[in-house]
């Protein structure tokens, strides 16, 4: 079936089943590929990205759902937030296999976005359905710290 | 982006460019000088813009090797670090192999320790060569000329490497290229470098296997055996017809398993949903973990095998002792779960198949691809790409997920590409676990608080028996991996004696990082933290005295002990309901100190702090051996507070994350590393962080609660997580 999806400023044409996940429409119609599948199920956010400005599961949103959203990618973020988070992560060398690294920006944009200068727990709370195999949590949370004060100046 | 990109820069590898300096071992295994279609694979690529291009023999999977090998070469070079690319080598195990193992492959925490003298070879050959070029062209002495951020200099003169390579490309370089002092080293040791692949994991551009798409490919996902040792007996694929995309489906030729084929992902795995298959079940595991474990522990009665020590002398220490302990450790199978589920993608080429994959094992993989093919080894080419983490799942004797494809290739008729997809359910279901383990200690302390006695005996399934690596790994029986950081402890412990059983399952069992330092490093660490107590000593001191330093491995274990009580204030009172543990456990040829606090509410444990100490050798990438050891420290944690592979009449417990439970961010808080300054030949840093980590915890525990826990997981033996 054809759908219309409204993702990184464009409108494309998919052809999906019905009730294809957003993941699949996003990776194997669109070759978006740097938002990841980690296991389907809503619980690594692994494929989380903006609808409407705010952090989702893809793997758990459905292609009805997003019929005039606004999808906004790892490949299509842009604006302060998002640029200040990308470079702290770079700064801090937060990345190991990285598999896990685009949903964590995409996470993070979100929790920046909301609440400016989170506190640990804050960071803990918003980032806890994010795992990372690598265990790279200390370097997330000293990231969004960085990005946090580099907001503020 | 995908697809052609990716190919194309793979073909470059093997393609003749013309203008390209390239440094790399030639049929002789001797380091030699070319041009881009000289019969040379290369370690080092220079082409005529002068920009330089590291080729990897390693892969990468969020280990750093990438950043460590790229490091060694421009070092030699004294290139500016952020201009120098990386590329992964071909499968070409006379050029490439891993000199510790004799094959193409990563694995066993060698890729620093095996490349590091040949990686810096290269380099110097190649500057070697350039510098001797630039000489000839500017009339000069070589000794006159400098290089400067990839510039060459003498007096007023300057050229980048290109305007000399096709010169250089016809000098022979020594057979010893006089290497860098250390005291001129820029990068190697440098802090302030950053990892290569820091700025493409950030923006969604690395490219993993799971990303590559060629034209015309399909998807295929693998109805598994529901049981170990189940084979199929027929399936019904009548309702896959009314899926959306579904093309196919066969019987795998192991009777293992169905290969469904669709136009994507999803619609390969709705199509799955929809087959019905029936199972032979006469050979496969029925057990329930409980079974399994008794199982296991009725072997330590009679060990099958005297792996160190006289039994007898042993036990006859623990009967004359004043105190004795006697510890049963139950340790369960664990999966990997590598953040990306196996997955890769096979392609047609005019005389066999590239295979794109986060490739571990490139021989393995071009042998038993080349093997179900019918092809020649040297047609199998592999397109190694990242992969998104391991911790030993990819390297597989039996190269699991690749012969899947291979066979999924070749019964939809050898000339479709197609891409294996696992979901996470399979990749929990699929086997190849941290074997299960039961250890029984019976120790005995006399008066003095010195150990009289260390009665060992173990039970746990032999990942290297029945593998092609039996050979090699197992002798007189032993499989080493059961044993290892057990038997060789570096303690003085002159009454110990350790006895092994196999205990045999259908469950497959693999590596998972740090090997069996996963288990004996538990079982070794608690076991001395009981002892210590026993003797009513501190557990540093009481472990110290076991060092006394008589060895060079004594040395350094005691020493990084030291390093991490005194780092954590050791001896300093902590708030009330908190806890400290620590542990020290050698592996891979590193040595690492681990001390845990943990505060305690209620019933409920956080772990507050990590403080660790390491001593790897010589130190290429400070903050990389920084990240793996927070890296070893949270596998090690997550898996020791929560995760376990159960059955249930031999069906698996857990399927996904919310049953497999990864470590949180919310579950850590802040990790210290201290690094021991060194000039040993480097060692092992992927996973010596792991095996201290889950006892440091345990005997936290037992300080903060005075609960002992020595069955794992800590969450289903009576530990709350807060
Ligand atoms: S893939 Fe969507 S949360 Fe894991
Ligand atoms: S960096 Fe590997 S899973 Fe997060």
């Amino acid at each position: 079936m054809n759908y219309k999806i409204k993702i990184n400023g464009t409108t494309k044409e998919v052809d999906v089943a019905p009730g294809t996940p957003l993941l699949w429409v996003i990776r194997d119609s669109l070759d978006l590929t740097g938002t990841k599948f980690g296991c389907g199920v809503a619980s690594c956010g692994a494929c989380t990205v903006h609808v409407d400005g705010s952090p989702v599961r893809s793997c758990q949103t459905f292609i009805e759902d997003v019929s005039d959203q606004e999808i906004i990618t790892i490949e299509g973020i842009d604006g302060k937030v998002a640029h200040e988070v990308q470079k702290a992560w770079q700064e801090l060398d937060v990345v190991q296999c990285g598999y896990c690294q685009s949903g964590q920006i995409m996470s993070a944009i979100g929790l920046l976005s909301e609440t400016p200068k989170p506190t640990d727990e804050n960071i803990d709370d918003y980032m806890s359905g994010n795992a990372c195999r690598c265990a790279t949590y200390q370097r997330i949370r000293a990231a969004i710290h960085l990005a946090s004060k580099n907001l503020e100046g | 982006m995908n697809i052609k990109s990716s190919r194309r820069d793979f073909l470059k590898g093997s393609l003749a460019t013309g203008a390209m300096l390239v440094i790399g071992l030639n049929s002789d295994g001797v380091l030699a000088a070319g041009t881009a279609d000289a019969t040379l694979n290369p370690f080092v690529k220079i082409s005529s813009d002068g920009s330089l291009t590291v080729i990897l023999k390693h892969f990468e999977m969020g280990q750093g090797t990438s950043t460590g090998l790229t490091t060694l070469i421009a070092e030699e070079l004294d290139v500016e670090w952020d201009k120098v690319q990386t590329e992964f080598a071909p499968a070409d195990v006379s050029k490439y192999a891993n000199l510790m193992m004799g094959m193409q492959g990563t694995g066993g925490s060698t890729s620093i320790a095996n490349s590091y003298l040949q990686y810096r070879k290269a380099g110097a050959a190649a500057r070697e060569v350039l510098i001797r070029a630039a000489a000839d062209k500017w009339g000069v002495a070589p000794s006159d000329i400098r290089i400067e951020k990839g510039i060459l200099k003498a007096g007023n003169k300057s050229a980048h490497f290109g305007e000399v390579i096709a010169e250089a490309a016809k000098l022979t370089p020594s057979a010893e290229p006089t290497l860098k002092k250390s005291s001129d080293f820029k990068l190697i040791g440098n802090t302030r470098i950053h990892r290569k692949d820091h700025i493409s994991k950030t923006n969604g551009k690395a490219i993993f296997a799971l990303d590559v798409k060629v034209p015309g490919m399909v998807y295929v996902v693998i109805l598994h055996k529901p049981q170990f040792g189940a084979k199929l007996k027929s399936f019904d694929a009548s309702k896959a017809k009314n899926i959306e995309g579904f093309i196919d489906a066969k019987a795998l030729p192991t009777n293992e398993g169905v290969a469904v084929y669709a136009n994507s992902t999803w619609n390969a795995l709705q199509a799955r949903e929809a087959i019905v298959a029936d199972w032979d079940l006469s050979k496969a595991e029925m057990r329930s973990s409980d079974q399994m474990f008794n199982d296991a522990t009725a072997l330590l009665d009679n060990p099958a095998y005297s792996v160190r020590g006289d039994r007898e002398e042993a036990r006859k220490g623990n009967m004359s002792a004043a105190k004795k302990l006697d510890i049963e450790f139950r340790l369960p199978f664990l999966a990997h779960a590598p953040m990306e589920p196996q997955n890769c993608v096979i392609e047609p080429t005019k005389t066999g198949v590239i295979v794109h994959d986060g490739c571990q094992m490139p021989t393995l993989v071009q042998q038993m691809v080349a093997d179900i093919l019918q092809l020649k080894t040297e047609n199998v080419l592999v397109n190694t790409v990242y992969a998104g983490g391991s911790f030993g799942r990819r390297a597989n004797p039996t190269s699991d997920y690749v012969t899947e494809a291979a066979m999924a290739f070749s019964l939809l008729g050898g000339k479709t590409p197609v891409k294996l997809v696992w979901s996470r359910e399979d990749d929990i279901h699929a086997g190849y676990f941290r074997p299960l383990a039961v250890h029984k200690v019976s120790v005995g302390l006399d008066n003095q608080g010195t150990i009289v006695g260390w009665d060992h005996r173990i039970a746990s399934k032999s990942i290297m028996k029945g593998t092609f690596l039996e050979a090699m790994a197992v002798q007189n029986n032993i499989d080493n991996s059961s044993t290892e950081g057990c038997a060789d402890t570096g303690y003085e412990i002159p009454s110990m004696s350790v006895g092994l059983s196999d205990f045999i399952t259908p469950v497959t069992a693999l590596w998972w990082r740090s090997v069996g330092h996963s288990v004996t490093g538990i079982v070794m660490e608690v076991t001395m933290d009981m002892a210590a107590k026993a003797a009513g000593e501190d557990p540093v001191d009481f472990r110290l005295k076991m060092l006394p330093g008589n060895t060079p491995a004594q040395k350094r274990m005691a020493n990084v002990l030291k390093m991490a009580a005194d780092k954590a204030d050791w001896k300093k009172p902590l708030p009330a309901g908190w806890g400290r543990g620590i542990a020290v456990h050698e592996s891979f040829g590193s040595f690492v100190a681990e001390v845990i606090e943990i505060s305690t509410k209620g019933d409920d444990i956080k772990i507050e702090r990590v403080v660790c100490a390491v001593d790897c050798g010589l130190i290429i990438n400070p903050d990389v051996v920084t990240a793996q050891i927070e890296s070893g420290v949270g596998y090690g944690l997550g898996a020791a507070m929560r995760n376990q592979i159960s059955f249930t009449d031999g069906i698996i417990d857990q399927s996904n994350f919310p049953d497999y439970e990864p470590l949180r961010i919310a579950d850590i808080g802040k990790i210290d590393v201290y690094q021991v300054k060194s000039d040993e030949a480097p060692s092992g840093i992927g996973e010596p962080g792991v095996p201290p980590s889950g006892p440091a915890l345990i005997n936290a525990i037992a300080d903060a609660t005075g609960k002992r826990v020595t069955y794992l997981p800590l969450s289903e033996n009576g530990v709350n997580f807060a």
